[in-house]
């Protein structure tokens, strides 16, 4: 059915219907709103064999899921920034532990000094905890994509807690048409969680053990192994997604406009929409420029980009993060998948902290690279004449 | 197989095995386990390894009780309450320092729990270091004795107090030296809903520098010098003490372990038995220990 919603309510709907046991969370903005209307669905005994808990911190509430998903139930919660990181001890936990746990990071960017406003410091930060990590464009691909999250994240193969990331205020915040999936649709599509291992009395399990050096390390390889697994097994789900709506739901990277580009520009999340009407406007100009979406950062798609580039001279990546002392998180990723292959690769940081991003400065990065004016590597763009005060 | 094996690595004397054991054979092994970080963990929970014969979790130091408490809500939520009940089994740091947010939450919302903190006072399993536990004049690697110092100089944490002041239906002290006392204790706890909070004082062979069997000898002198007043409270009330007879002066205590003989040599250690000795009588006061003299 479709309906103009906020991008909170886009979640919360899509959670409910994937009927979740626990829910714990902690508000911070601009994340509130999707736990607030998921618990006004819990007053309103909306939400069926589930308990929900306001934890007293971040850290709590993913500490609460910890127990409850390793107990067999299906959880969720939100969170984002300060929050995320308050979290990660745990998420980086449940991670090792494979535990399906899904998560909607409302992106924000990291103190100090203090911002509530939008960037993905706060999600990139989590690069290395071994869970899933997709950036959504809009509030449909959020909502399209949790009860795939679960589906992925649940399965035998991979048992990996599950991290959707959507840009804070410019999503969450924003009224969009969203087609809300109907019980009956969402039970079809998502089974039950049949957990491999779980608590229980009658067949008791260790859960967490400590591992000396002679066994630490093939856990860390069969982590590995789960992220590497998870590929084929998100991949499997994009496609059972877009042939059981019929949409056209792509996979871990959307190539578009790209086979006869001299410029493909690489974006994540919300901006990609606006870079796209950039980009389709140049090639009205004739410009033979082309867009790649990255969905997925984690499992990185090394091979898709690889191939999406084959025959693209220029590559420029944007991105609202910077791995301080390097470049942008995207940039190193996609320097990495394209060793060996001479490109040009100009990295820009763009929108920190909420910073607006206007058309404009999408055109000019392009221009410049386009006519030779910039140099390969990295750049913040859209930075004003600013007088440090250390030193 | 048996709730808690043997051939767990615990050092001989240990008081963790005894107060486990005592507690899962009150629970008949009806229950989950939530286990933080620390020498209970370490000595258990190997992997291939472990001594652990009822369903058991170890996350974080300092996540053990809202990991329980998620337990908890997924029982409920899944219509598996029956299954049986969840304990948490966590060290005195992990208790009243680095897990203290997390308990508070969780005593708050009151979550139906029991939550044993294994008080051997301070932080055993990595050296011996202070923990907010630790009683005052103890020597720890972290507050160690020197020509200023004599040993730690803040007094232990009221973490009894804490626990009641949130409201909790059952808060109690218990000991290693009392098996029988645990195991009644943890019954009595079963007859409540929501969070219990059990302390039991248990002894640290390699901490307290005592041998294999010193430990329940002290353990149980802190009982009967009124420095570890076993009592209990229902609603905030406080329902039954251990009474003592004959209530010993701090120093027997004292004397029997090394992390508090240097209170017998340094300049300041005279004044820290002392408060030591106040804080002892004061417990008898507060709690009424002392059984009257006809």
């Amino acid at each position: 059915m479709m309906k103009v919603v906020r991008g909170f309510y886009s979640v919360a709907h899509a959670v409910k219907t994937c009927r979740p046991n626990v829910i714990s969370a902690y508000p911070i903005t601009p994340q509130t709103e999707i736990v607030e209307n998921l618990a006004a669905m819990y007053a309103n005994g909306e939400l069926e064999n589930c308990v929900y808990i306001t934890a007293e911190s971040e850290f709590s509430a993913a500490s609460i899921l910890v127990g409850a998903s390793a107990t067999g139930a299906r959880t969720f919660t939100a969170t984002c920034s300060q929050g995320l990181i308050l979290m990660s001890e745990v998420l980086i936990n449940a991670a090792g532990m494979r535990l399906p746990i899904v998560l909607v990071n409302t992106n924000r960017a990291l103190s100090a000094p203090l911002s509530i406003w939008n960037d993905h410091q706060d999600s990139m930060f989590m690069r290395d905890a071994g869970i899933i990590q997709v950036y959504v464009e809009n509030n449909q691909e959020a909502h399209d994509l949790i009860p795939q999250a679960y589906k992925i994240a649940e399965n035998s193969k991979v048992l990996l807690p599950f991290m959707i990331c959507m840009d804070g205020y410019k999503l969450t915040h924003a009224y969009e048409p969203v087609d809300l999936h109907s019980q009956e649709m969402i039970d079809e599509f998502l089974p039950p969680y049949e957990p491999v291992a779980k608590l229980s009395v009658d067949k008791p399990l260790t859960f967490g053990s400590y591992a000396p050096p002679h066994i630490y390390m093939e856990f860390r390889v069969a982590l590995q192994n789960a992220t590497e697994r998870a590929r084929k097994v998100m991949e499997d789900v994009f496609k059972e997604w877009a042939e059981f709506t019929g949409r056209d739901w792509k996979s871990h990277i959307s190539v578009e406009n790209v086979d006869d580009a001299e410029l493909a520009v690489i974006t994540l999340g919300s901006i990609t929409s606006l870079v796209r009407d950039v980009v389709e406007s140049l090639r009205r100009e004739g410009k033979k420029v082309g867009l790649i979406k990255l969905r997925t950062f984690r499992p990185f798609p090394n091979d898709e980009i690889r191939k999406a580039l084959k025959n693209v001279n220029k590559v420029i990546v944007l991105e609202r993060a910077v791995s301080f002392g390097n470049e942008g998180q995207v940039a190193i990723e996609v320097k990495n998948a394209l060793y060996g292959k001479s490109k040009e690769i100009y990295s820009f940081a763009i929108g920190l902290g909420g910073r607006d991003v206007p058309r404009e400065l999408i055109v000019k990065i392009i221009d410049n690279v386009m006519q030779g004016k910039v140099k390969q590597g990295f750049h913040f763009e859209g930075v004003q004449e600013f007088k440090e005060v250390i030193p | 197989m048996r709730y808690f094996s043997s051939g767990h690595g615990a050092c001989p004397g240990c008081g963790l095995p005894i107060a486990v054991k005592n507690v899962l054979q009150a629970l008949d092994g009806k229950c989950f386990v939530v286990n933080s970080t620390g020498c209970l963990e370490i000595i258990s929970s190997q992997y291939g390894k472990s001594a652990w014969g009822v369903p058991y979790i170890h996350s974080l130091f300092e996540n053990a009780a809202p990991v329980a408490a998620g337990i908890e809500a997924a029982l409920r939520a899944l219509g598996r309450k029956d299954e049986g009940h969840v304990v948490v089994f966590a060290g005195d740091g992990a208790t009243a320092d680095i897990g203290f947010g997390c308990l508070s939450g969780v005593m708050d919302r009151n979550h139906d729990i029991i939550y044993i903190c294994l008080d051997n006072e301070a932080y055993q399993n990595t050296g011996h270091q202070q923990s907010g536990l630790t009683p005052m004049g103890e020597a720890t690697t972290t507050t160690p004795v020197g020509k200023l110092m004599p040993g730690k100089l803040g007094k232990k944490k009221d973490m009894v107090s804490i626990a009641v002041a949130h409201g909790i239906p059952y808060v109690a002290t218990s000991s290693s030296a009392f098996p029988a006392d645990i195991r009644r204790k943890v019954k009595r706890a079963l007859e409540f809903e929501g969070t219990k909070y059990i302390q039991i004082h248990s002894p640290c062979v390699t901490g307290w520098g005592v041998d294999g069997k010193g430990g329940i000898i002290a353990a149980k002198l802190a009982v009967e010098t009124g420095l570890y007043p076993l009592v209990e409270f229902e609603y905030g009330k406080l329902t039954r003490v251990r009474k003592i007879k004959d209530r010993k002066p701090v120093e027997e205590y004292l004397k029997i372990q090394r992390r508090f003989r240097h209170l017998f040599k340094h300049p300041m250690g005279k004044q820290i038995i002392e408060e030591l000795q106040r804080i002892a009588d004061e417990n008898a006061r507060k709690y009424g220990l002392d059984v009257e003299k006809k």
